[in-house]
């Protein structure tokens, strides 16, 4: 009823410019903005507090941003955009955009201090009262950024007795609390410090460590002693639990580099573990995975998010379908010996890298991340993590499984692992080990294609791609054993929690480098890796 | 010391490649020197330089060859060998440039006082001195090479997997290389250098003398390669190549004759990469990039491996392709060399001198390139 109103005065506005309807008392208090001295003004924002009404809210803000203006021809009230020579103006009552203009021809509602005070608790105390959990948290830390003081303290009081979401109600404890450490009372402080006992915000650890950092002339900044020792005490916890939460996001990130390595060294661990084929152009399949994301995002912009999906499957496709060509047209000439394998395929690796740089640009391009992936997941003060990074851990396992499925339980598989058994044997059966070997190598490297498509979302894609990872992949695939899938699996993980957990005392490059180094004393100690094959397999 | 020559130089491509060498190697500096600059027959600086450098490719290539075409051993980490030896070489020249640096520091080069380092780390000592700077650079190669060799030959890494760590040993050097607080001037490498055992080094003569310096070494090295191969050692070594098992069972000490050679190998590279420095004039951590490694054994692919003429033949000419390419169509270099990659090793198992030399090779039992052993290999597939 009052938006259908304030649509009918705008219309009839625009044409005439009356004075404000009376009997809306929305239109007449945004009016009352615009009165020439400051108690007015102030009643009228105490109007617009209490009528809940939705747009005033974003009354409210503008005034304190200094957007609120008022047209000099008509006494209007209008939020306003500066633009590049006129102002954008927006009607408060509808929210609609009303035009443009001069800024000549109007005169800014301007505000003092007491009440900029007013309003910014009037502003927080709409956002307290949202429905939406998030908005309201959003308040809390918008009013806890500056000192509180009393007004917004007792509205934080009073948004906690309704407040019914955890997060919230623990924000507005921590901001509460940390209010009550200026209190001139020692009790007071005591129980806030004691409040604060669970808290991992950092300003909060600042604040308590400060209090307790003693001056130059040895005195404290907190007079008692008693709210010192209590103050100790929960530094102490905090810093236990912050090392607790740091060892997680360690672990974490280590998973996640783990799933990284060990999505770029599945493929070749069944071109290099099961075929015994050296392939260094396994990067460049990688990156061709990449390209196909980019190049399926060129052609659906509109649909990012569904784009990476998309880009999955024709990345196994096109990456597969090249490492087939790469074996028909190449490595079946040269089993048996490995040594040229590498030097050949290296040659390809070469060409493919030069046709992307020719096709389709020596630099990078970008990739978009879709809107469901990008973010991160804020668990509490002290851990977040990235979705796109649980994304590629949660491939990663699905992908794990999908080929375990696929080599154990399919016809295909079976095949698979007959020929790399017994070749011989296998023919004599009846396998054509010719077709086996052309999609045994299909499948590592549409594998590799399915990783371009995930590394896409976590680095630049460019004709370089494929080559971080080609010494890492084998690293992975020798160090988890040959032939093993497991092994790579958990050989991959374990290089990359090792890596994260050196990188915070010896820097990223570093704890590469002793990674790199461990690995090679680990080979020579344990030359078939972790799980090395058993049985006349791995002998030869 | 008759029949020890007649034993070295005997064979054809030996004694022409030497000759090749020789004439390369007298008549460059002549014409550099003695025309006229303008002059139709005048070689300038720069073409002389470039083939200087040519050269020590080609050492690199004949060690490169030693170890993979005698051995077996594919080391995909023998331009580290190579930067490193340049690298010490690179410290000397450093020292020599003393005040005369952009901060005027006596002693501390000026990416050191760039860095704020107080003083010359403890590695630094002694590069002021040349015949120090010149063991090291045989010595630091030949440790690292005896300590690698030593921990993978004895516990018998092989083909594939000796490989990708001496591919990742290269790899870490190159980070390792790239930090700044390493103390080896981060990844600008060192450059700038003024002068070598008080001569100015882009002096023609110093110029000349180091392409003197380079065709010497290679003729060196060749020799001592082509007498290391024709030894009792030698023939050891090539039957490792052909079966490493047969042979320990036989008696030898696998392992021992693997290392000398790998050693051996290394030191020679390490010359290579001194010689290298100063006609370049800048040595920097992209040296260790893995892909150099890599394009080393396509030299010795090309040029015919197990062959040690071969593999200098093949420096050669993939290098002055590499030259004239990236000058004339810089956007089909990594077409050839992808192609030459596969062509090589899909069609001419021994390279372009193989080709050549097929015809008289074939009065004599052929040596042909055995499959390395894997740990998991699959049969060869019949065509």
């Amino acid at each position: 009823m009052v938006l259908l109103l304030a649509l009918l005065f705008a219309m009839t506005a625009r044409a005439q410019t009356p004075a404000p309807v009376a009997g809306d008392p929305f239109a007449t208090a945004v009016a009352g903005l615009g009165a020439d001295n400051f108690p007015d003004k102030a009643a009228a924002v105490t109007v617009l507090t209490e009528l809940r009404h939705p747009n005033g809210r974003a009354v409210l803000a503008a005034m304190l941003d200094g957007k609120l203006y008022l047209r000099n021809a008509d006494g209007r009230v209008f939020i306003t955009d500066a633009g590049e020579t006129a102002l954008a103006l927006t009607d408060p009552l509808t929210m609609q955009a009303a035009g443009t203009g001069i800024p000549d021809d109007f005169a800014r509602i301007t505000t003092n201090n007491s009440l900029r005070k007013t309003l910014r608790s009037a502003v927080a105390g709409f956002a307290l009262a949202d429905p939406d959990a998030a908005v309201r948290l959003g308040a809390v830390r918008e009013m806890l950024r500056s000192s509180l003081d009393e007004d917004s303290a007792a509205l934080l009081r009073g948004a906690l007795e309704k407040e019914s979401d955890e997060d919230v109600r623990q924000a507005v404890r921590e901001g509460l609390a940390l209010a009550d450490l200026e209190s001139p009372e020692p009790e007071k402080r005591l129980a806030a410090v004691r409040a604060l006992e669970k808290s991992l915000n950092s300003d909060v650890y600042n604040r308590l460590t400060s209090m307790v950092t003693a001056a130059e002339d040895g005195s404290y900044p907190e007079a008692d002693e008693r709210v010192r020792i209590a103050a100790r005490e929960v530094i102490g916890s905090i810093d236990s639990s912050r090392r607790v939460y740091g060892t997680l996001e360690t672990l974490f990130f280590g998973l996640s580099l783990g799933s990284v390595l060990v999505l770029a060294a599945i493929g070749l661990a069944i071109t290099f573990g099961v075929m015994g084929v050296i392939n260094m152009a396994h990067g460049e399949l990688i990156m061709l995975g990449a390209y196909t994301t980019y190049g399926v995002q060129l052609l659906m912009p509109q649909h990012i998010g569904l784009s990476v999906l998309v880009a999955i499957p024709l990345a196994f496709l096109v990456s597969g379908t090249v490492g087939v060509l790469i074996e028909r047209g190449i490595v079946r000439f040269l089993y048996g010996r490995p040594l040229e394998t590498l030097l050949a395929t290296f040659g390809v690796s070469l060409i493919l890298q030069q046709i992307v740089r020719d096709g389709v640009s020596p630099n990078n391009v970008p990739v978009e991340t879709p809107q469901w992936m990008s973010g991160s997941w804020q668990i509490n003060d002290a851990l977040s993590i990235t979705y796109n990074r649980i994304y590629v851990l949660l491939f990663m396992v699905l992908v794990f499984a999908i080929l375990q499925i696929v080599l154990k339980k399919t016809s295909l598989g079976l095949k698979v692992r007959a020929v790399a058994q017994n070749r011989n044997m296998a023919k004599a059966m009846g396998v054509r080990t010719q077709w086996v070997d052309a999609m045994t190598f299909g499948l590592g490297s549409g594998i590799a294609g399915v990783a371009g498509v995930a590394f896409s979302q976590l680095t630049n894609v460019g004709p370089n791609l494929g080559q971080q990872y080609i010494i890492d992949s084998f690293m992975v695939v020798v160090f988890g054993g040959v032939g093993n899938l497991w092994g790579t699996l958990i050989g991959g993980m374990s290089l990359g929690v090792a890596n994260k957990i050196l990188e915070p005392w010896a820097g990223a490059v570093l704890a590469k480098i002793f990674v790199l180094v461990a690995l090679i004393l680990f080979i020579q100690r344990r030359p078939r890796g972790l799980f090395p094959q058993k049985g006349r397999a791995a002998e030869s | 010391m008759g029949p020890l020559l007649k034993n070295l130089v005997g064979e054809r491509g030996t004694a022409v490649f030497l000759a090749i060498v020789v004439c390369i190697g007298v008549i460059v500096p002549v014409l550099h020197l003695v025309p006229e600059p303008g002059s139709a027959l005048h070689l300038s600086g720069y073409t002389m330089t470039l083939i200087g450098k040519y050269m020590t490719y080609a050492l690199l290539a004949v060690a490169v060859d030693l170890v993979w075409g005698y051995c077996g051993i594919l080391s995909l980490g023998h331009a580290a060998f190579f930067a490193l030896g340049g690298y010490a070489m690179g410290m000397y020249l450093m020292r020599q440039i003393g005040p005369r640096g952009v901060y005027g520091d006596p002693v501390l080069p000026d990416f050191m006082v760039f860095l704020n380092y107080k003083e010359l780390p403890w590695f630094w000592h002694g590069f002021d001195m040349f015949w120090f700077a010149m063991l090291m650079v045989a010595v630091v190669p030949g440790v690292l090479a005896f300590v690698f060799g030593w921990f993978a030959f004895r516990s018998r890494v092989t083909g594939v997997y000796l490989s990708i760590i001496t591919q990742a040993l290269t790899y870490a050097l190159m980070l390792a290389f790239f930090r700044n607080d390493m103390g080896f001037g981060g990844n600008n490498g060192m450059t700038d250098f003024k002068d070598i055992l008080g001569a100015a080094i882009n002096a023609p003569q110093t110029r000349v003398a180091l392409f003197v310096a380079s065709a010497v070494a290679l003729i060196l090295g060749y020799l001592a390669c082509r007498y290391i191969t024709l030894s009792r050692a030698g023939r050891v070594v090539q039957a490792i190549r052909d079966s490493e098992s047969r042979t320990r069972f036989i008696g030898y000490r696998v392992e021992s004759y693997k290392l000398w050679i790998f050693t051996f190998s290394a030191v020679l590279a390490g010359i290579a990469g001194a010689l290298y420095v100063p006609q370049v004039g800048i040595i920097n951590p992209s040296e260790f990039q893995p892909i150099n490694s890599i394009e080393v054994v396509i030299w010795v692919a090309v040029g015919g491996r197990g062959m040690l003429y071969g593999a200098a033949a093949g420096a050669l000419l993939v290098n002055y392709a590499k030259t004239y390419f990236t000058a004339a169509l810089p956007e089909y270099w990594l077409y050839a060399l992808g192609l030459l990659f596969i062509v090589v090793t899909l069609f001419l198992p021994r390279g372009v001198v193989g080709l050549i030399v097929k015809e008289k090779e074939s009065a004599r039992p052929p040596t042909s390139t055995p499959p390395t052993p894997t740990p998991h290999k699959p049969e060869a597939v019949p065509a």
